[in-house]
């Protein structure tokens, strides 16, 4: 039956396809707020995602050929110049409106295989960069760790030679050790993508929750952007605070101090501990996922308590500005950080963030191999 | 002076006013010691002075004092009850008529009852429990950790918002350090007070007195004082790394004191404890295996006593409690290693307190400081002050009054006491919680004689 639609679809052509203009899909959030005033229009200031679509695309940087990604590997967001980001920001939003199209498949990856080794469980973000890499043409290996050598005993470094011995061009690595994608980093021969390390960095995290907040304020200098959560373990957090301020934000977090690494004053993020504080006219509200085996008594007593003082819900979230977009990396724990009509309230762009993420990775990976030999 | 115009005219007042002339008014907290009355409306305290001396406004019921102290009703941090779980050793009831006796217009319970307090719902019932039994008032002190076994926090957030005063994992102290740092971490985000009981379980061992000749020679395991130093000195450590509120529930060794006043001098929110029983007896006490005398921590020897004095008068000591602890018959008349610990000390707390005033070692200020307006100030709770609208919460006492302790006379459930047959003076003859009166001495005198 798939099929037959399929084909019938295809024998109609893509004019015939009924589909929303992109635009519209997310259209509802450009007028949110109970005035019914659209807050970019009162600004003078247009969503990017309303202008008209160039069709059909055949790559999806034609007009950032100017653009050179200066560093082999994505390792972090430290270290990269206001450049890079904007160059890759530009990339991916360029890739975001390509993803809207029918006809998403590129060939600038052709030829170029792309291994995704993770080391921890990951849904979203593995497929994300699955879906990234296929759509610019490459071949896409997502390696199994939990039935591959690794639990057979052998290191790190061990598995980053067997992998070099293959060539491959692109290495997408998620590990549980802050610092363990640098030091396979530096064993291989292809440019490697950081997909989280340990409570260290997660960039293209980072860098689609940049492109989100862009394209729903128009801009990030000069906002207020509040992280609440478990600041201590999350990679999330860090290499927002990072971005964000390289792009201008004001970046606060909100933690209790259990959940508070130390000295995060010295992170270039105001502290608060308490969500009355922190999210006093904030631009934007960024939840963060907090673990099960964190709820029971070791950093905070309980789901319950945790939700009173730390959860998201409706009465906090007035203390924000009340066009404040409201944000989370996934996966979601409903009724644990996040009150559930909170997190489907029109201000929430937490699907879009799953959307963008695609997108930054194909920017991310088109950026690393356009520097690859051989190019 | 703080003056209520209102209740100096005398016009307004109700049948509920009651004034207290002819009193030697001292207030701990002001520093007032002056000759005066009081008048109460309401439960409150209405208007105090001089100008109430020998006269009160029209039409209310007025109490002769006779010239005796009219001071605050002290604050007793630390009183272990029975209730819930066990009834028979003592009961809210019944501790709060000892409290009543004993001049303690406010008790702060224990949450080692069974169940343990550490939940919101059993803070609500030790709230309504107190309310229906109980004469003196009674807040909760809730547990820091689940059970009370030192492993995973409890919901400081909740049960402070529902009325617990501090925290405290009652006679057992944290061991894990971890642990203990995130509690003092956690509650310093809601400026909850961590009371800590300070002795380290593994070096403690089986010791059951303090470690010293005279143990040697009674042939008792004995508890080193570094068991207890070292978890002061690694919990001053903790604060100012977390900088939680943290108050040493009872010391009792000069060692302790030297961590403590160090800790203050640095500008670290630590405050600390003692019980009456550590300033008032040691070690030699223990006699003939004399169980009423077995504690934790165990009774010192008199150099760390005097030490423990002087830390008082000086101020490096916040509070005294009584650490009211009764024990029934059944698991005190044992072999002194198998007794179990504590003594019962709500009706001596006073009296025996005084003593140092009677022996002319301190003033009476300093000392009534310690139980009423520190601990009132700690635990953020009213009262522990003579002024106008703080609660009705205050006592006359006979200062020079001398008596002697009856087991059989007191109040409380069980009669545990290390008091028994010691000579008191200092005798509480009227005790007014909210405006009510809840204890005169005249009604249980005639019992006595």
């Amino acid at each position: 039956m798939t099929h037959n639609f399929l084909w019938q679809a295809r024998l109609r052509g893509p004019h015939v396809m009924v589909r929303k203009p992109a635009w519209r899909l997310n259209a509802h959030r450009s007028f949110p707020m109970t005035d019914g005033i659209n807050p970019h229009l009162s600004k003078g200031l247009l969503p990017r995602r309303t202008r008209p679509i160039e069709w059909p695309l055949m790559s999806i940087a034609v007009s950032k050929s100017d653009f050179s990604f200066s560093r082999r590997h994505l390792l972090g967001i430290e270290g990269l110049s206001l450049e890079d980001i904007n160059g890759l920001l530009d990339l991916a939003e360029d890739a975001a409106e390509l993803n809207r199209q029918i006809a998403k498949k590129q060939d600038v990856l052709r030829g170029r295989t792309q291994i995704n080794l993770f080391f921890e469980a990951s849904t979203r973000t593995q497929s994300s960069f699955e879906l990234a890499g296929k759509r610019l043409g490459a071949d896409v290996m997502n390696m199994p760790v939990s039935s591959s050598s690794i639990q057979k005993g052998e290191t790190l470094i061990d598995t980053a030679m067997t992998l070099n011995a293959m060539r491959p061009d692109l290495l997408v690595v998620r590990h549980y050790a802050a610092g363990a994608v640098e030091l396979l980093a530096q064993k291989v021969d292809c440019s490697v993508i950081n997909a989280g390390d340990g409570s260290h960095e997660h960039p293209t995290q980072a860098l689609l929750d940049a492109l989100t907040i862009k394209r729903n304020k128009g801009r990030v200098t000069g906002l207020i952007v509040a992280i609440c959560g478990d600041i201590l373990h999350s990679r999330v957090a860090r290499s927002n605070i990072l971005l964000l301020n390289a792009l201008g934000a004001r970046v606060r977090i909100i933690a209790p101090s259990t959940l508070m690494p130390a000295h995060a004053d010295r992170l270039g993020a105001e502290v608060f501990t308490h969500m009355a504080d922190g999210l006093r006219d904030a631009d934007i509200v960024m939840m963060l996922r907090l673990q099960r085996e964190r709820m029971s008594g070791s950093f905070v007593p309980s789901v319950r308590e945790y939700f009173h003082f730390f959860g998201l819900d409706h009465e906090k979230l007035k203390l924000a500005k009340p066009d404040a977009l409201i944000m989370h990396p996934g996966p979601m724990n409903r009724g644990v950080e996040i009150d559930s009509s909170v997190a489907d309230d029109n201000r929430s762009v937490i699907q879009e963030q799953v959307e963008l993420g695609v997108a930054v990775r194909m920017a991310v990976l088109q950026a690393l191999a356009q520097r690859l030999p051989n190019s | 002076m703080p003056d209520n115009p209102k209740a100096q005219n005398g016009a307004s007042t109700a049948q509920n006013s009651t004034a207290y002339i002819n009193a030697r008014l001292v207030d701990p907290a002001s520093g007032r010691d002056e000759p005066g009355g009081l008048v109460t409306e309401d439960g409150h305290i209405a208007d105090l002075g001089a100008h109430l001396r020998r006269n009160a406004p029209d039409g209310m019921k007025i109490v002769d004092c006779g010239g005796q102290v009219l001071c605050p009703g002290l604050i007793d941090m630390q009183v272990f009850t029975g209730e819930p779980g066990h009834e028979h050793r003592e009961t809210l009831a019944t501790a709060s008529r000892a409290a009543a006796a004993g001049g303690v217009t406010t008790i702060i319970c224990m949450p080692n009852t069974e169940p343990v307090i550490d939940d919101v719902a059993l803070v609500d019932f030790m709230q309504r429990r107190a309310r229906d039994t109980a004469v003196v008032h009674v807040y909760p002190m809730a547990a820091a950790t689940k059970g009370l076994k030192g492993e995973e926090m409890t919901e400081l957030g909740l049960l402070k918002a529902a009325g617990a005063v501090a925290f405290t994992n009652s006679k057992r102290s944290i061991s894990n350090s971890q642990v203990m740092r995130r509690v003092l971490s956690y509650a310093k985000d809601f400026g909850a007070l961590i009371v800590h009981h300070t002795e380290d379980p593994h070096l403690a061992g089986s010791g059951v007195m303090n470690e010293s000749e005279v143990a040697s020679r009674l042939g008792l395991p004995g508890v080193p004082t570094e068991a207890e130093t070292i978890v002061i000195e690694r919990d001053v450590r903790l604060v100012e790394l977390t900088g939680g509120r943290y108050h040493a529930a009872q010391i009792s060794c000069a060692d302790s004191l030297n961590v403590i006043r160090a800790a203050k001098a640095r500008g670290l929110p630590v405050t600390c404890g003692v019980s009456i029983n550590h300033l008032s007896l040691n070690e030699n006490d223990i006699g003939p295996y004399r169980t009423f005398f077995k504690l934790n921590p165990p009774l010192r020897s008199e150099e760390d006593r005097m030490a423990i004095v002087q830390g008082l008068i000086e101020g490096i000591i916040d509070v005294v409690v009584s650490s009211h602890d009764p024990q029934d018959a059944d698991v005190k008349r044992r072999p002194f290693a198998e007794a179990a610990d504590g003594a019962v000390g709500l009706e001596t707390l006073l009296s025996a307190l005084l003593r140092l005033y009677h022996d002319g070692q301190s003033e009476l200020a300093p000392l009534l400081r310690a139980v009423t307006t520190n601990p009132a100030e700690l635990l953020g709770i009213p009262g522990g002050k003579l002024q106008s609208g703080e609660p009705a919460d205050f006592i006359l006492l006979d200062l020079g009054m001398p008596w002697v302790v009856d087991p059989d006379f007191l109040h409380s459930k069980s009669k545990n006491t290390p008091f028994e047959e010691a000579k008191l003076q200092g005798r509480v003859l009227r005790t007014v919680v909210a405006g009510q009166t809840v204890y005169t001495y005249a009604n249980t005198v005639g019992h006595r004689e």
